[in-house]
């Protein structure tokens, strides 16, 4: 092949470019929108510049409670995270050998990932529903009911997470060298010994990326918590609510606050990564430099 | 370690996962149908058999023939969404995989731009929906920029809260389902496959449609189960980008919900499910047939 690029490369990487101005423009053109003026509206042109309408968010004024709402969906996320990377990680382990319904817990995890939201949803809903007709029924009268944030919520976000967290660890141990088990073994380390110090460290920047993606996809995640958080509400939620009611450009600084955290959370996580693979190069392998 | 103790050390440790799903997936599946089968009033589902979830879902579906019913017409419009933001996911999507795989040489590179284009996947789908009214909305970019250049007199109504706008945020938000799994079959295709068809004096065109798309056909697949399975049961896009104004079968769903009528929204899970299960079955096996070909 010639080193000079072909026409189709300048026409695609046209086509990449107005790709991603498809992607982040309408996302930059409301984080700019939020900073309007006290008189601005909805749309441009901008009417002064100013900090009023985040102001507003935090004031609580003019919008439903958003503090707590904030706070909800911050400590589901972290929840979500934990229990996303630590189930993963495990259930990765144990698709490296064969075990009773593996192929069965592998569709069902596609299944789940493919679901249609709704329908996910639906189903926890009644499945609590029923719970709770039945503990009234059992004689506890004065039971209100086991929905809530960290209990149907918690798991109808899990249907969604984990599914990507257990293809992210197929991804990694696709390409993982048993030999360094073996290794590990041979020199006489415990299965949790190999694991803590062998097999952790290498997959960690990976293990980082799962959890990136469970803080994010609960954080952001709408469809299948609207029929399972009970009576409070979730960020995205709340937003949502808002598109319908809401004229003024505070539900645009509200959304440039989501969006910072999620950006934050993208940004420090790719940090660890880079850091930990860096280090992985300096610390790796000390093969061919004879011994000291 | 015995094999024995092996595969039961295995086994509990994909325990908890089997547990969520089997508590969280399976158990609520299993509800959503037992409950499409009971009665309801007009505020309480009522355990005993009754097909009224489905016969209220079909209500008219007989009696006004040759006009098509709600239901039916609904799901018509469901399919229209979903194979235009097929069609048009399918194609940027696969141009841009096209292009992350085999114009992008370095890795770094290539790493950077995916990543590119993954960022706004952990960010918030409904602010990536507001994101468009102040450029679609009667005041808009789009609405001034052309009354600027002379092009409109009177503001696009159909720009916002609209079929289109539905169909460009699904697009926004959902053509990443497309670029990972074609951009992971492309990756993986033989570069010396490329060369062979080069060197046998294909043009690019013909080595694109002869050698690129059949061994990218697994990605396309798995993408357009993504996006058709997401599309069919979507009810926050279609309601906000909507207007609330546009039906759709997920938003049946939801509108069965805030009724009460817990019965006939687990009806209408069912008939989903089932004509999602049917699409995925053909599009599995359209690959399928052409493979043994």
């Amino acid at each position: 092949m010639s080193e000079r690029r072909p026409r189709s490369f300048y026409l695609l990487a046209a086509f990449f470019s107005a790709y991603v101005l498809f992607l982040y423009g309408p996302m930059f053109a409301i984080y700019i929108l939020s900073f309007q003026g006290p008189d601005g509206g909805l749309t441009f042109p901008m009417n002064g510049v100013s900090l009023v309408w985040f102001g507003k968010v935090f004031s609580g004024s003019g919008i439903v409670d958003i503090g707590a709402a904030f706070k909800r969906s911050l400590q589901l996320g972290l929840v979500v995270m934990v229990l996303t990377v630590v189930l993963s990680v495990s259930a990765g382990l144990a698709f490296r050998r064969s075990f009773r319904g593996a192929t069965l817990l592998f569709y069902v995890a596609i299944a789940s990932l493919i679901m249609p939201s709704i329908i996910t949803s639906l189903g926890i809903a009644l499945e609590f529903r029923l719970l709770d007709d039945f503990i009234i029924k059992s004689g506890a009268a004065n039971w209100t009911t086991a929905m809530g944030l960290f209990t149907s919520g918690l798991g109808a976000h899990l249907t969604w997470t984990l599914p990507f967290g257990l293809l992210i660890m197929f991804a990694i141990f696709n390409r993982f060298d048993g030999r360094l088990e073996e290794a590990a073994r041979d020199l006489g380390a415990t299965p949790w010994q190999t694991f803590r110090h062998v097999v952790l460290p290498i997959i960690l920047p990976s293990v980082v990326g799962i959890g990136l993606f469970g803080f994010t996809l609960s954080w952001d995640e709408l469809a299948r918590s609207s029929q399972t958080i009970g009576s409070v509400n979730t960020l995205p939620l709340d937003l949502q609510g808002l598109t319908t009611t809401v004229t003024k450009p505070d539900i645009y600084a509200l959304g440039t606050l989501t969006s910072a955290v999620s950006f934050l959370v993208i940004f420090s996580a790719l940090v660890v990564i880079l850091v930990l693979q860096a280090r992985q190069r300096r610390h790796g392998s000390d093969a061919g430099k004879g011994m000291v | 370690m015995t094999q024995d103790r092996k595969t039961f050390v295995a086994w509990l440790q994909a325990a908890p996962m089997m547990l969520v799903f089997a508590l969280f997936f399976l158990l609520p599946l299993l509800f959503v149908t037992i409950v499409s089968a009971w009665d309801y009033n007009e505020y309480e589902m009522i355990p005993a058999f009754s097909l009224r979830g489905y016969t209220d879902t079909f209500e008219g579906c007989i009696a006004d023939l040759p006009n098509l019913c709600t239901i039916l017409k609904t799901y018509l419009n469901t399919l229209k969404l979903c194979l235009l933001t097929w069609g048009l996911t399918l194609l940027i999507g696969f141009t841009v995989a096209y292009f992350l795989a085999f114009h992008v040489r370095s890795k770094t590179w290539q790493i950077v731009l995916t990543l590119l284009c993954t960022i706004p996947f952990w960010t918030s789908n409904v602010i990536r929906m507001i994101a468009w009214i102040p450029l679609l909305g009667r005041n808009g970019l789009v609405n001034r920029g052309l009354e600027g250049a002379g092009l409109i007199k009177q503001p696009l109504e159909w720009l916002l809260f609209s079929e289109f706008s539905v169909v460009l945020a699904l697009v926004h938000l959902f053509t990443f389902f497309m670029v990972v799994p074609i951009f992971n079959s492309m990756i993986r295709i033989d570069k010396r496959l490329i060369e062979a068809a080069y060197d046998a004096g294909a043009s690019g065109w013909q080595t694109l449609v002869n050698v690129i798309i059949p061994l990218t056909k697994p990605g396309i697949v798995i993408g357009s189960i993504f996006v058709i399975t997401i599309v069919m049961g979507d009810f926050v896009t279609i309601g906000v980008m909507g207007g609330q104004q546009i039906a759709s079968a997920g938003k049946i769903i939801e509108s069965r919900l805030n009724a009460l009528q817990f019965p006939a929204a687990a009806a209408n899970a069912v008939i989903l499910l089932g004509v999602t299960i049917l699409i995925i079955s053909a599009l599995t096996r359209i690959v399928d047939i052409r493979k043994e070909l």
